[in-house]
């Protein structure tokens, strides 16, 4: 177990490398070169020079991609050309809050999704199923953002139940340990911070669950139909084992294969994809802040966020693999 | 009184907008303490469905009725609700399938599929259990079976799988077995293997044994009585010797017939029965086999065969039965001679 592990973190360095080296290509190949986009189009011929050799650029191109994966590996992303500050402290105040919703919206896609789906396929042709497989669809269809508006029309604005905006009040001047809002609250026990935090969340959250949700009911349902009809499920039967533990041990733990991989992809996405989500509700999570850099041509920002992406698709994956091996034992690694 | 006595039973499964299909019509056997007996027919003649009917096992789906009785040790099983007949399953009627590979959980080890019976049906938990479970593989002939415990359906061989199914069927000393094909899916030599322990188990235990296959030669080799199935309903009952040496029943002749022989001569065609299941005639309009029959007279059509009770205890459903060898020639015999 702990030697695969290894050998997929280790499998991280030629992923990272090939992106390395793509990034680079794609920052050479940018309309008027990087000059352009840090000074955008007024730059004087004096200026541009003199940003070619601050940045040396007139060096040969090897050596440039030499100090470029030398500072990648230092974690030095460079400076937001839009906020003046270094990429990587701006990711490090981000980055968590965007990681706290996702985790948030997949507890809630997880939590109502596997036993509706479960429920539903038990119930196959009867109201609940057609509920749940037709509400799903909805679910699909919906844009995430007009689903958001809505939330934030009836349960901020109208019923005053849920913030309409931001991560925390800051008014309540609640100490900063690791940007995980909910988390510093709980470690420095300051418990008004901590359900401040949550309560941000819970609007955004439900807004971002609904997709995977509705794919996880789908998943589920399908899956555990399937499982329902294999012989072995008949032979637990046969046993005269209580329905609870059929159910528990024989169809529920076959079922949950499929239902882990599309965790895991959907996770993924989630935490790359929660751009307008954040925009609605005003989160400063990274999809916010990513969503502007685009519209700034803040290239140092989408350079970092590509990055911070493919390494946490091959950590999610990873992690996916991990609970697989664990679910079935005959793909289990050694 | 007979441990298990099926009366009349019928499993008919009806979808909207089409005919219902009438998988068992009628079907009546017995089962008696210890003894072993087989459910022969070919495929699609409701062997399994009467199996899972009796153990109400069935898929539930709408449309689905089951009508008669299967009197086990008294008790109707098939007025018990789901509680009751969880109680007796796995304990005292007890069902192994046909393919090991798929009726095991491929999740689960070995070990925790033969306890939860135990657990369920006998209370025993933990070390108890584990160890009543590694005698149990050693029983059914599984070596190493504390190792086994551990391991799962897939790191077994297909022998050892159908053993560990085994193993799970008897772990509660059930007095009826039920086998539903429990060789189809294994290799010649291990079939025989199979054969021989189910035999042994029932022999030492005193278990009676419900052994259903389209197989002549297990039931050669292992079945006190003989129950021949077409379309739903038995055709033909007997003890296993007359039922080999002088079968009444043209189905059964046909049945016996399409044994492809060893001895045969080579290029010497096979004997199949013409036609196939699904030219049945439905039992209320006569009887089921008669588009097949190669011994059809006018009266097999119109109404279905009364069952005829013979003097040595067997019965057929047949207007115009095999007659006994020595007094006539079957027709059979004269072309092969």
């Amino acid at each position: 177990m702990f030697r695969f592990i290894v050998r997929r973190l280790l499998q991280l360095i030629p992923t990272l490398f090939g992106l390395s080296l793509l990034l680079f290509i794609w920052l050479r190949r940018l309309p008027g070169g990087p000059e352009t986009a840090i000074l955008g189009e007024r730059g004087t011929p004096e200026m541009r020079a003199a940003i070619r050799r601050n940045m040396g650029l007139d060096e040969p191109i090897l050596v440039q991609y030499g100090r470029f994966v030398r500072r990648m590996i230092k974690l030095d992303l460079g400076t937001s050309t839009s906020t003046k500050r270094a990429v990587t402290t701006e990711f490090i105040e981000r980055f968590p809050g965007t990681v706290e919703l996702t985790i948030t919206a997949m507890i809630i896609a997880i939590g109502i999704g596997i036993p509706l789906g479960y429920l539903a396929a038990r119930r196959r042709g009867r109201f609940l199923d057609h509920a749940s497989v037709g509400g799903s669809l909805i679910g699909i269809c919906i844009p995430v953002f007009f689903l958001g508006y809505v939330l934030k029309a009836i349960f901020s604005e109208n019923l005053h139940w849920f913030p309409s905006s931001g991560r925390q009040d800051p008014t309540l001047g609640a100490t900063r340990v690791t940007n995980f809002f909910v988390l510093d609250g709980l470690m420095t026990r300051e418990w008004d911070a901590a359900a401040d935090a949550l309560w941000h969340l819970v609007l955004p959250a439900i807004a971002l669950a609904s997709i995977p949700l509705a794919i996880i009911v789908r998943i589920t349902r399908a899956s555990v139909l399937e499982v329902l009809n294999e012989d072995f499920v008949r032979t637990a039967e046969a046993k005269g084992l209580t329905e609870q533990t059929v159910r528990r041990r024989h169809v529920l733990r076959n079922a949950m294969l499929p239902v882990a991989t599309s965790i895991g992809l959907l996770a993924g996405g989630l935490l790359s994809g929660a751009v307008l989500t954040e925009t609605v509700f005003a989160f400063s999570g990274i999809g916010a802040f990513v969503a502007e850099a685009i519209g700034q041509r803040d290239y140092p920002v989408l350079m970092g966020f590509i990055l911070i992406i493919a390494v946490v698709y091959v950590l999610v994956n990873l992690l996916v693999d991990l609970s697989y091996s664990f679910i079935d034992p005959r793909v289990r690694v050694r | 009184m007979a441990l298990l006595e099926v009366d009349d039973l019928s499993v008919t499964f009806a979808r909207r907008g089409q005919r219902a299909v009438h998988a068992v019509d009628g079907v009546s056997f017995s089962v008696d303490a210890g003894q072993v007996v087989g459910l022969v027919g070919e495929s699609g003649c409701g062997k399994s469905v009467t199996s899972l009917a009796i153990m109400g096992l069935l898929p539930k789906q709408p449309g689905l009725r089951v009508g008669g009785k299967a009197v086990f040790d008294g008790t109707d099983l098939l007025q018990l609700d789901d509680r009751s007949r969880r109680d007796i399953r796995g304990r005292d009627i007890a069902m192994i399938f046909q393919d090991p590979l798929s009726s095991l959980n491929p999740v689960i080890p070995i070990g925790l599929q033969v306890t939860e019976v135990l657990t369920r049906h006998r209370g025993m938990k933990g070390d108890a259990a584990a160890k009543e479970a590694a005698s149990l593989l050693d029983r059914v002939g599984i070596p190493d079976p504390k190792r086994r415990l551990k391991e799962y359906p897939h790191q077994l061989s297909g022998g050892m799988r159908q053993r560990a199914l085994i193993a799970m069927a008897v772990a509660c000393q059930p007095r009826l077995l039920i086998a539903d094909e429990p060789t189809t899916a294994l290799d010649v030599t291990i079939q025989a293997q199979i054969l021989e322990l189910l035999k042994g188990l029932v022999r030492d235990s005193g278990t009676a044994l419900l052994m259903i296959t389209h197989d002549l030669g297990v039931v050669a080799g292992m079945c006190d009585t003989v129950n021949v199935l077409y379309g739903g309903r038995v055709v033909e009952t007997a003890r296993r010797r007359p039922l080999f040496r002088e079968p009444r029943h043209p189905y059964t002749v046909g049945l016996l017939g399409s044994v492809p022989r060893l001895d045969a001569g080579r290029g010497e065609k096979l004997n199949p029965i013409p036609g196939s299941v699904r030219d049945l005639l439905p039992w209320p309009d006569g009887c089921a086999f008669a588009p097949r029959c190669a011994r059809r007279i006018d009266d097999c059509v119109g109404q279905p065969p009364e069952l005829v009770h013979t003097y040595d205890g067997r019965s057929y459903r047949c207007v115009n039965p095999e007659p006994v060898p020595g007094t006539v020639p079957a027709p059979r015999e004269e072309e092969s001679a």
